[in-house]
């Protein structure tokens, strides 16, 4: 399993070039062709054991949510913007690692003694803060750091608890390692494993790939917000830790076909594959771009439940991961009969 | 006549689950046509060939619903909504889901009535003792439509989904009444439309049309509670110059008001900066696609009582009708 590597990987949306590089080392051996398309999506193909002129697609994409620069202040401080959905409570204090060099900083922001009453009642905004690399001044920093590079989290890879793992962007590089895990898993029908780009900034990538595959059947794999957790009503709890692959029946981008969902339920559900149903209708992933693409096509999701999901640490289960690839690997042998 | 539009509306077909409808309006039209094919997203198009350009008529056929996202110890059935579902439209009304079972629309210990209300603080109370039940009647992922019946008073027609079976009812009756056409016909009941003009994007990716006219309702600016718009009922059909989704293609608008002049149709132009259709994806896709709206003025959108003039879907149906029958050439 290269998920604990892949994590460590910086891929903020746009910039996904390590996970690619990585990621293609890995296929190589085991695809027929990849493709590199022009929007940066890595493309793998590989023929299925029958000669059924059907393609399914898997579908996972690199990048994580992050931080760009946007201006080098005076003082050597950096200013920043965000990079996909990113709630800026999260942000404070955290470590973080800029640029291709991944020069260390930490994010700052005007200490609480000195916030008037109001400020302290209210979140903090992107333009409050700022990331310190402990330059001495702007012509300082300049020799290090250039507006518009990327900026990652900075977050240890560690397993801890009851079979847990807390990292950075394991949105979506637990998609990324089911699909490596899965590479040799024999398929009747021709393969394409799409590794997507810029779905956090806007299903971009997956809108390019989907076009391009023209795919007979789609399968998303996904971290979704798990918020099984203190001060949550039941209406809100979407997926729950330990509770299996969690299969989407609507999100804010689909509504996805409930028979084609129900049969990969069953078919989980009768192998001992622990699955649950996302419980709530928000969010949204490159199924919204693909199941819309060309004539469009037959589309499922199946995430992982990920608690903090879009911060430096956030956790998921390894039992889940598990869940998750093995519902891909049914889907995979089984995809004549759903 | 009208019951055909009657039992249009009273069939439920929420977003992304339009097989009930789909089935009606097919076995309708295939009489009058010369194929008839659902495509992945369940879009029917409907092809009569026709040696001219392609000229697509779109009209969508899923109407705003609930969706069962989870449920309560209770027995609480909670919902997302299929499309733009308003909270208080929502309130004490009866859902059918898909499956046969019936609930009322409640709200939980943290609605606040009279402000702010969310769709996430209202439960559907299908009469369930316990969580158990509950799922047993009613599991996640089954979609519902809301209950309202069909009632015609005073030159009006009043119904919930009348969003958008007066599209569908207006197409299909000129498909019906046609006697010859100029084109190469397409007419495509899509998917999908109110969470997002979904089946409008892969059906005209696959018709590929040269022309397309989409049929939708649009609201009437004649009650006290609307924007200021020149829009009223019982003033003729609504030709759309344009929505907040697209602008219409002068090709198309001015044979239609050519049509209606030559044919003495009651018409009215309208320019709105709300509201959008089908047209908003249809007339983007591909290199581009020239396209009008044909639209029908309704009153309290999204709610149980959709109210159209009988009289300006009659308008509606002789446009569409000589529109099939002299073309866009």
């Amino acid at each position: 399993m290269y998920l604990s590597e892949l994590t460590k990987l910086p891929g903020v949306s746009g910039n996904e070039n390590c996970v690619r590089s990585f990621i293609k080392e890995k296929v190589e051996p085991f695809c027929d062709r990849i493709e590199i398309d022009s929007i940066g999506n890595l493309l793998a193909f590989k023929k299925g054991y029958m000669d059924t002129g059907k393609t399914l697609m898997l579908c996972a994409h690199m990048d994580e949510v992050g931080l760009i620069v946007s201006r080098i202040t005076e003082e050597g401080f950096l200013k920043f913007k965000t990079v996909g959905g990113i709630d800026p409570r999260v942000l404070v204090s955290k470590r973080v690692l800029v640029g291709n060099k991944q020069l260390p900083g930490v994010i700052g922001r005007k200490a609480i003694h000195l916030l008037s009453a109001d400020e302290r009642k209210q979140a903090p905004k992107v333009k409050e803060l700022y990331v310190d690399i402990g330059a001495k001044n702007k012509k300082d920093a300049e020799k290090r750091v250039a507006v518009g590079d990327y900026i990652a989290f900075a977050s240890r890879t560690v397993t801890f608890g009851d079979n847990l793992m807390k990292a950075k962007a394991l949105d979506d590089r637990v998609g990324c390692s089911v699909m490596l895990e899965l590479l040799k898993e024999p398929c009747p029908w021709d393969l394409c494993f799409a590794f997507t780009v810029q779905e956090e900034v806007g299903l971009r990538g997956a809108k390019v790939c989907a076009k391009r595959v023209k795919p007979d059947l789609a399968l998303v794999l996904e971290g979704t917000t798990c918020s099984d957790t203190p001060g949550t009503d039941v209406s809100g709890v979407s997926t729950r830790l330990g509770g299996g692959a969690a299969l989407s029946l609507i999100d804010g981008a689909t509504v996805y076909n409930r028979e084609l969902v129900l049969k990969l339920h069953k078919l989980a559900t009768d192998a001992g594959v622990t699955v649950q149903f996302k419980q709530t209708a928000t969010g949204g992933n490159d199924a919204g771009a693909i199941h819309l693409a060309s004539g469009g096509v037959p589309t499922v999701s199946v995430s992982i439940p990920a608690r903090y999901i879009h911060s430096p640490s956030s956790v998921i289960s390894l039992s889940d991961y598990e869940a998750v690839r093995e519902t891909a690997r049914l889907l995979m042998q089984e995809v004549d009969n759903v | 006549m009208f019951e055909l539009l009657e039992k249009l509306c009273m069939t439920p077909g929420p977003s992304g689950c339009e097989k009930q409808i789909r089935e009606l309006i097919e076995k309708e039209i295939s009489p009058f046509v010369d194929s008839v094919e659902t495509d992945v997203m369940g879009n029917l198009i409907a092809h009569k060939k026709g040696n001219g350009k392609k000229l697509m008529f779109a009209a969508h056929m899923d109407e705003i619903g609930l969706i069962a996202t989870c449920h309560g110890e209770k027995g609480q059935v909670y919902v997302a909504g299929l499309g733009g579902v308003d909270p208080y439209a929502s309130l004490y009304q009866r859902v059918q889901f898909l499956n046969g079972a019936q609930g009322v629309v409640a709200p939980d210990g943290k609605a606040d009535l009279l402000k702010d209300l969310k769709l996430g603080q209202l439960y559907v109370d299908v009469g369930a003792k316990c969580e158990e039940e509950a799922k047993e009647l009613v599991a996640v992922g089954e979609a519902g439509v809301f209950v309202g019946d069909f009632y015609e008073q005073n030159g009006c027609v009043i119904s919930k989904a009348m969003d958008n079976r007066v599209g569908c009812f207006v197409l299909m009756e000129a498909i019906r009444r046609m006697k010859k056409h100029q084109n190469d016909l397409y007419f495509v009941f899509t998917t999908s439309e109110e969470v997002g003009l979904r089946g409008a994007k892969t059906s005209v990716h696959t018709v590929e049309p040269d022309y397309a006219v989409v049929l939708d309702v649009t609201r009437a600016g004649d009650i006290p509670s609307a924007e200021k718009v020149a829009l009223e009922m019982k003033k003729g059909v609504v030709i759309k110059v344009m929505d907040r989704g697209f602008i219409a293609h002068p090709i198309v608008n001015d044979r239609m008001v050519t049509l209606c002049k030559e044919r003495n149709i009651l018409y009215q132009m309208a320019a709105l900066a709300n509201g959008a259709t089908d047209a908003g994806a249809i007339h983007l896709s591909g290199g581009g696609v020239p396209t009008g709206c044909i639209a029908f003025p309704l009153r309290y959108m999204h709610t149980t009582g959709e109210t159209v003039a009988k009289s300006d879907i009659e308008n509606a149906i002789d446009l569409t009708t000589v529109l099939i029958e002299e073309g866009i050439i």
